[in-house]
């Protein structure tokens, strides 16, 4: 899947599932999930999931940090790390 | 001799004995006692200088973080009551709470200033906020003041609260089920005692290393600063549980003994367990509360917290907390919270308020230095909860949910009286959704359930009729929900149909929405 596809996937997943809009200006990318009370513990959660069911990524307990999952940005360059690792 | 009687004596006493043990750690930043004593008369001056009066309220809308703490601490010795508000907490509650509890200064943090700034105009009462964070740009009623301006203000000599005991010490909002949230009053005879009894039967001394990862503004998160300062021990602050490990760096780094979690948090901590094994030899305590731990839990955290007593606990904001199962007693009464917390009792009483024999169900009723004062404003919801004639001239508080009490006085809960929702161990009012619910134009009727939910305890579901031509769907409903809502009081599901079941006094059925 080409990062722009990823990108794409993961923005409707939020908009849909958190903000209940289809209004693209409603998320940035670098926007933290957390500090925007966009996600909180249970919406991190149904992220990763998400990125199970959606990407095959299985995330370790120890990789459950906001460097990998709080922002479309970040989770984009933890989905690309996954692929090279 | 180390008297204690407000709040804030038992952070003199920890400065006066050890001004440079660490009190407070915010990831890689400690924060001596000194730091917070003096942090905290810093505030605490600036209030006076500002006129502020004796038992005067001031707000604190911010994360979980260092600011919040000296806040507190500086609203006590200004001779203040605190209230601390959920920082995911929305601009129209928001501006219910400041006005309800006619709070004259609001402290916060510039990240929220987006639901602040706009209530501001709306609340006559508040002088000022103080706020930690950027600089925020914008014309208000009320000045804004930058916590670094505050903090420059150095109290002259110490500042020493003009208040007995019976003082109010703190207003804790909890959610009611007429749908706007209630103040709980808490004296500092309350609080005070009500400390020293978790640290009583929690077995803690100045050692104890205290984890606070649960909302400030959530009781259960409070007493851990409360309980830390008064030990003289030290707490370790995070912002939430969202990221797990970044909370298990934080355990393993400055080897926390005390982890405090809701049942949602160990149901994440175990299946991350089972995926790759966790073990925090560290931690010596393991305390849950807000919703019963499910007994099939217990064997997973004993694994990965081999050295730590389990507690399972009960309470409700108006007492703080009602019982506790002694550590030992885990496995032998699996299904129970436990008996009533050190120097309290609990009844169970039938509805004629007589005793009823053991193992039967009634409602539960609680006694002790730790029962509130009432809700601030609400003297007809006060009575209601407060019990006058069980004892002369006694507040008894009556919990409004039905429990039984077996032989040994261990205490099963049964169920609630009323329809509040308990979902991710928040309190969740009906009435506070449906009136959300209403307000967006299209929708007839409204009615929110609670669904019992293995992991979340209860899912909120919203029944909702629209008119034909208003447009809405789920997705905009529960859009504006967000809005408007804390995340956690959004409905999970959203289920529209053309009229809901009513009764034949014509309200709405929930128990016809149920089946």
């Amino acid at each position: 899947m080409t990062t722009d596809a990823a990108r794409e996937q993961l923005r409707q997943f939020i908009l849909n599932n958190y903000l209940f809009t289809d209004e693209q200006s409603a998320l940035a990318d670098d926007a933290s999930f957390l500090d925007n009370g966009i996600l909180d513990s249970m919406g991190i959660l149904e992220l990763i999931d998400f990125l199970d069911e959606g990407f095959n990524i299985k995330v370790a307990g120890d990789e459950l940090v906001p460097e990998n999952l709080d922002s479309i940005n970040s989770v984009l360059k933890f989905l690309a790390a996954k692929a090279q690792g | 001799m180390d008297i204690r009687r407000l709040l804030s004596d038992s952070l003199d006493i920890a400065y006066r004995k050890h001004p440079d043990a660490i009190a407070v750690t915010v990831g890689e930043q400690d924060y001596t006692y000194r730091n917070l004593y003096e942090q905290s008369q810093s505030i605490a001056a600036y209030l006076r200088e500002q006129g502020f009066a004796l038992g005067e309220r001031v707000a604190i809308f911010m994360e979980n973080g260092w600011p919040i703490v000296p806040s507190i601490f500086g609203v006590l010795y200004a001779g203040g009551v605190f209230l601390v508000i959920n920082h995911l907490t929305k601009a129209h509650k928001l501006a219910y709470i400041l006005q309800d509890s006619g709070a004259q200064f609001l402290l916060s943090d510039a990240a929220v200033a987006g639901q602040f700034l706009p209530v501001l105009s709306a609340c006559p009462a508040l002088q000022a906020v103080i706020y930690a964070g950027a600089t925020i740009a914008a014309d208000c009623h009320q000045p804004l003041v930058p916590l670094t301006q505050v903090l420059a203000t150095a109290a002259v000599e110490p500042i020493y609260p003009k208040r007995i005991n019976l003082d109010l010490a703190a207003l804790i909002y909890t959610s009611g089920s007429t749908g706007d949230p209630k103040g709980v009053m808490m004296t500092h005879a309350n609080m005070v005692f009500t400390s020293d009894s978790l640290i009583e039967y929690l077995r803690l001394d100045d050692q104890a290393r205290i984890a606070c990862f649960l909302p400030l503004a959530f009781d259960y998160g409070l007493y851990q600063i409360l309980m830390a300062v008064r030990l003289g021990a030290r707490l370790i602050v995070c912002k939430s549980f969202a990221f797990p490990a970044q909370v298990f760096n934080e355990i393993n780094r400055t080897q926390t003994s005390v982890f405090p979690g809701v049942p949602t948090v160990f149901s994440t901590l175990i299946g991350i367990h089972h995926k790759t094994p966790l073990c925090f030899p560290s931690v010596t305590r393991v305390t849950n509360t807000a919703a019963a731990l499910p007994p099939e839990y217990v064997p997973a955290l004993k694994a990965i917290f081999p050295n730590a007593l389990i507690y399972k606990m009960y309470g409700l904001t108006e007492c703080k907390r009602v019982s506790y199962l002694p550590p030992e007693d885990v496995e032998r009464f699996p299904a129970s919270v436990g008996k009533a917390i050190p120097g309290t009792q609990v009844f169970i009483l039938d509805e004629h308020r007589q005793p009823l024999p053991p193992n039967q169900m009634g409602t539960l009723y609680v006694r002790g230095a730790h029962v509130m004062r009432g809700y601030w404003n609400k003297p007809v919801e006060t009575d209601k909860m407060l019990i006058k004639d069980l004892f002369p001239g006694e507040n008894i508080l009556c919990a409004q949910d039905q429990f039984t009490c077996d032989e040994n006085g261990n205490l099963y809960f049964c169920g609630r009286v009323d329809d509040i929702i308990k979902s991710r161990g928040e309190k969740v009012s009906p009435v506070e959704v449906e009136n959300v619910l209403y307000r967006l134009p299209g929708v007839r009727e409204a009615a929110v359930l609670g669904i019992d939910d293995p992991i979340e305890g209860q899912t909120i579901k919203a029944f909702v009729a629209i008119d034909a031509d208003s447009g809405l769907d789920e997705k905009k409903i529960r859009q504006f929900c967000t809005a408007h809502l804390e995340n956690f009081m959004v409905p999970k599901v959203v289920e529209i149909r053309d009229s809901l079941p009513k009764t034949d006094s014509n309200k709405i059925s929930k128990k016809d929405l149920r089946s």
